[in-house]
């Protein structure tokens, strides 16, 4: 898989985050998952194994809690996919 | 005035007032006396039974009950202690012996229950730089003893063994540290592990086995051992975990294996090392229950016609079931108010089954689950049917 920069990673995740967050809701870099999308964990879950199949890469769950906003999420898959 | 650390129960209390609302309160739901295995009074009215996970109605089983009442005239009621300090009777040495026989397998460690057999097992054997791949709608006590092992939690999608070689894939020579854990039964869907091709799985990529047979136990395999039994895999896994709590109808929780080491797990088990181990009288109705599903298959045979009977009578009012016919069957219902007020509408009409709402029940469905046993009459199976009818 050809490596993506930062940017294109976010494009993706928007994408994905965009068909589990409500209509109305605008996400930004800054946007946090738990708190501003109000999503649950098995959402949260769901979510983890769409940016693996996505990026090709492994997202332990337990890595989930040091992630707080889109930015934080995106960063850590930029470091997954290109290690 | 914030309220602080209980800040966090308001959306419980906010859940709990909707239900209080609508008059329905299916989580505190009280018995108040048991007239058998498959027979209830609740609020004053006699109710039958179909959703106790009792498989093999042996609650009230003669042999196991007397077993129980001569455990605690001999030795007691309680142990007060761990399995590690003053808790382990003649009889806990006994049973993970004979459960070890039932396997036929070389290992056998009794918890004090099913999920605290999870918690012990799995956190002891995974750790920091090893990977738990776990199926995506695995009961709350593995989710659990992955977080308290501290390996790696990956998930596959339920039954989905495609998205498991995926992984397995990604994960490259990491296999050889992986554990790989499926149950035999869902307990929510009602639906079988495809143990036989995750056992090829294991032989490509050499990863490690565990399956969960709560729900399987005395319910699948020529002799109640469980799906690994029924597919012929029994030499393929490396754990087999269960409960006392179902088919054998009491309480506790094991794991069999021929790993040697299994042994011991119970030295680094904090939730074998750190609790009360199982009552005499548990023990001994547990030794009881298992010999009667170690002699014959005629109780199975009555579960099994039970089973067909009601998955065929719900498939024929047309509702959408769980995928295949076992003794738990899901019943799909629509948003969450009807679900719930299709439950208690069978509950005032004699009815008790279990209700699942999301997040319990997987892809946020809603669903009024069933649990057969083989201590229903075949008339008993035809008034649920009944029951289920009053609602479409």
């Amino acid at each position: 898989m050809p490596e993506k920069n930062y940017s294109e990673i976010l494009e993706d995740v928007l994408k994905i985050l965009e068909r589990f967050a409500k209509p109305s809701e605008k996400i930004s870099e800054e946007t946090e998952l738990v708190r501003d999308l109000e999503l649950d964990s098995l959402q949260v879950m769901e979510i983890v194994q769409e940016v693996e199949d996505s990026f090709d890469i492994l997202f332990p769950l337990n890595d989930i809690s040091g992630i707080r906003t889109v930015k934080d999420f995106v960063l850590k898959i930029q470091k997954e996919a290109n290690p | 005035m914030n309220s602080g650390l209980l800040e966090k129960l308001k959306p419980v209390a906010n859940a709990r007032k909707t239900l209080l609302d609508l008059n329905i309160d299916p989580f505190s739901v009280q018995i108040e006396e048991l007239l058998s295995p498959t027979e209830a009074r609740i609020g004053g009215k006699n109710v039958l039974l179909a959703g106790t996970n009792n498989y093999l109605g042996l609650t009230f089983d003669a042999d196991c009950i007397e077993a129980a009442c001569r455990a605690i005239r001999e030795q007691g009621t309680g142990t007060t202690g761990s399995r590690m300090a003053n808790g382990t009777f003649a009889g806990h040495t006994a049973l993970e012996t004979e459960m070890a026989a039932f396997f036929g397998m070389s290992q056998a460690i009794v918890f004090s229950t099913g999920f605290v057999a999870n918690l012990g097992v799995i956190s002891t054997l995974t750790g920091a730089g090893d990977v738990v791949l776990i199926d995506a709608d695995s009961h709350a006590s593995i989710y659990d003893g992955c977080r308290m092992g501290g390996a790696d939690i990956l998930r596959f999608r339920h039954n989905d063994t495609g998205d498991l070689e995926k992984r397995l894939k990604r994960l490259g020579k990491r296999t050889s540290n992986t554990l790989v854990i499926i149950e035999g039964i869902y307990s929510m869907l009602g639906d079988r592990a495809p143990l036989a091709r995750i056992a090829e799985l294991k032989k490509k990529y050499g990863f490690w086995l565990m399956v969960d047979e709560a729900h399987s136990l005395g319910v699948l395999g020529k002799t109640g051992k469980g799906l690994a039994e029924e597919v012929d895999c029994l030499k393929d896994v490396d754990f087999i975990i269960g409960t006392f709590s179902k088919s054998l109808g009491t309480i506790g929780g094991f794991c069999v294996s021929d790993h040697p080491e299994l042994d011991l797990v119970r030295y680094s088990s904090r939730s074998y090392i750190f609790t009360a181990s199982p009552s005499p009288a548990t023990i001994a109705s547990v030794r009881q229950a298992l010999r009667i599903l170690a002699a014959g298959t005629e109780i199975r045979r009555k579960l099994w016609d039970n089973t067909n009977r009601l998955f065929s009578g719900l498939q024929g009012l047309g509702f959408r079931l769980g995928p295949e016919a076992t003794p738990v069957i899901a019943v799909y219902m629509g948003t969450k108010e009807e679900t719930l007020k299709k439950w208690q509408s069978l509950l005032e009409n004699g009815l008790y089954v279990n209700l699942v709402l999301p997040p319990a029940a997987p892809d946020g469905s809603c669903l009024l689950r069933c649990s057969v046993s083989s201590a229903h009459t075949g008339e008993e199976i035809d008034r649920i049917i009944q029951a289920f009818s009053t609602l479409k």
